[in-house]
């Protein structure tokens, strides 16, 4: 492939991946944050591929979208499902 | 009540990660991209490059870098991964019980019958991803992963099987054990650590050769994945 | 400095300057935690991308890929690639650690709130639900 579309490529992937990482941080439901996170993951691994690495894309695959996520959820599921109420106010 | 807006909240916080993000960008300006920093004669990554295939035997030259070049790195690796799982399973260990038990609901038709099917499919392209990784991008670490996820799968479909705690603690044992052991035959045979001593047997692109390559990643994906099953098994805990 | 390190560094800067963000600005425990590991994955990334050279391929040579006996000047960095797969093992060690901190902290407290967090605490019962 030649260089415009490489760039537009890698653009457009790494527009995705921010749009996607900030959801993550914004959302108050804990486990939508943690599928979004392997969404991260995932757009990551296809930056990898196309960065010609393609051991690095297997190890981020399998690691970072399937087990991170996975941790995540049993982490969440054993205490708060749901973030407090917004940044500023709360108790104290 | 939101009496600052979401900008006002977080300025500070947004300013220095700005801060330090833009930093970090102008200095790596200064490195460029895409440039062949590789080429020159006297570097690292030349020379591992020029030489791999005839010094380690395998096609991959990342895993002749991982476990041959760097070996030493690799045995830290697995230290450290192994500490964090102990970790794990100790500090979940000293946990308080939860005091209801919740029953979550029973795995679907579908689930139940294509996880019964997909499980050693996926097992079996773990085996496979570190049986071949001195030949094609995988190795241990992917495997062993591949393995565990399996092992996550079973425990989703059958949540009222218990895990064989002792059978997984005994292959991370024995993997870990002849991981170390493969290098003391390094050591023995030419007083070098993790020497790759029979490392031209067999010719480049068989499944046999790379000298003790496959050998160190079956055993790093063996206690990779019995490690991993245990943390996600001990992190599950009761949930449902 | 031309378009590819605007777009390549430029992109993963982007997305450490979100997960700085979020380690700083969140008061959720595990909110934090997860910052931290979309900070661990631009790294990673940023690692790679400096060994990559445009125009070359992916780090296997042999028979059948046709790069044949003599890869320099043919393929990308070897190194940096087994450093990040080292990095991205240990990134998931310590994200399982810190939610098992995390956790402990909860069953302990009854509360992931960080600004509740304080040392030498003597009321806990204040602090329970």
């Amino acid at each position: 492939m030649n260089s415009a579309m490489f760039l537009a490529i890698a653009l457009l992937m790494f527009i995705i991946m921010i749009a996607l990482a900030v959801a993550s941080v914004r959302s108050k439901d804990l486990i939508i944050a943690a599928i979004l996170l392997a969404g991260v993951s995932l757009i990551a691994s296809f930056a990898f591929v196309l960065m010609r690495a393609p051991d690095v894309a297997m190890a981020e695959a399998s690691i970072g979208s399937a087990l991170t996520a996975i941790i995540m959820v049993y982490a969440i599921k054993r205490t708060k499902r749901f973030e407090d109420d917004d940044n500023g106010g709360g108790h104290q | 009540m939101m009496e600052r807006s979401l900008l006002q909240r977080s300025l500070p916080a947004l300013a220095i990660s700005l801060l330090i993000a833009g930093t970090i960008f102008l200095a790596f300006v200064e490195v460029g991209f895409g440039e062949a920093k590789v080429d020159e004669k006297d570097s690292v990554s030349n020379r591992y490059i020029a030489n791999g295939t005839e010094e380690t035997g395998s096609s991959n030259l990342v895993t002749s870098v991982v476990v041959n070049y760097r070996g030493f790195d690799t045995l830290g690796e697995v230290t450290v991964l192994f500490l964090a799982a102990t970790g794990v399973g100790a500090l979940i260990s000293m946990l308080p019980d939860d005091k209801k038990k919740r029953k979550g609901p029973a795995p679907s038709l579908i689930m139940a019958y294509g996880g019964a099917v997909t499980i050693p499919l996926i097992a079996l392209f773990g085996v496979y991803v570190f049986l071949h990784g001195h030949l094609s991008p995988g190795g241990g670490f992917q495997g062993g992963v591949i393995i565990a996820t399996a092992f996550l799968l079973f425990l989703i479909i059958r949540p009222d099987r218990s895990t064989p705690h002792g059978a997984l603690s005994l292959f991370e044992s024995l993997a870990g054990l002849s991981f170390v052991g493969l290098g003391l035959i390094g050591l023995a045979v030419s007083g070098i650590f993790l020497d790759n001593v029979i490392a031209g047997f067999g010719n480049l692109g068989d499944l046999v050769s790379g000298g003790l390559l496959p050998l160190i990643y079956i055993a790093i994906g063996v206690k990779v994945g019995s490690e991993l099953s245990g943390v996600v098994h001990s992190m599950r805990g009761d949930a449902p | 400095m031309n378009g590819h390190e605007l777009v390549f560094y430029g992109g993963i800067m982007a997305l450490l300057a979100v997960g700085i963000w979020a380690v700083l600005s969140r008061r959720n425990l595990i909110k934090a935690i997860m910052g931290l590991a979309i900070i661990e994955t631009a790294v990673n990334l940023l690692l790679v991308a400096v060994g990559y050279v445009s125009g070359r391929s992916a780090p296997i040579v042999g028979g059948d890929t046709g790069i044949g006996s003599s890869p320099v000047g043919g393929v990308v960095d070897p190194v940096p690639q087994a450093l990040v797969l080292t990095a991205i093992v240990i990134s998931l060690a310590t994200t399982a650690l810190a939610l098992v901190a995390a956790i402990g902290y909860y069953k302990h407290t009854g509360t992931l709130d960080l600004k509740s967090f304080s040392y030498g605490r003597t009321d806990e019962k204040e602090v329970r639900k």
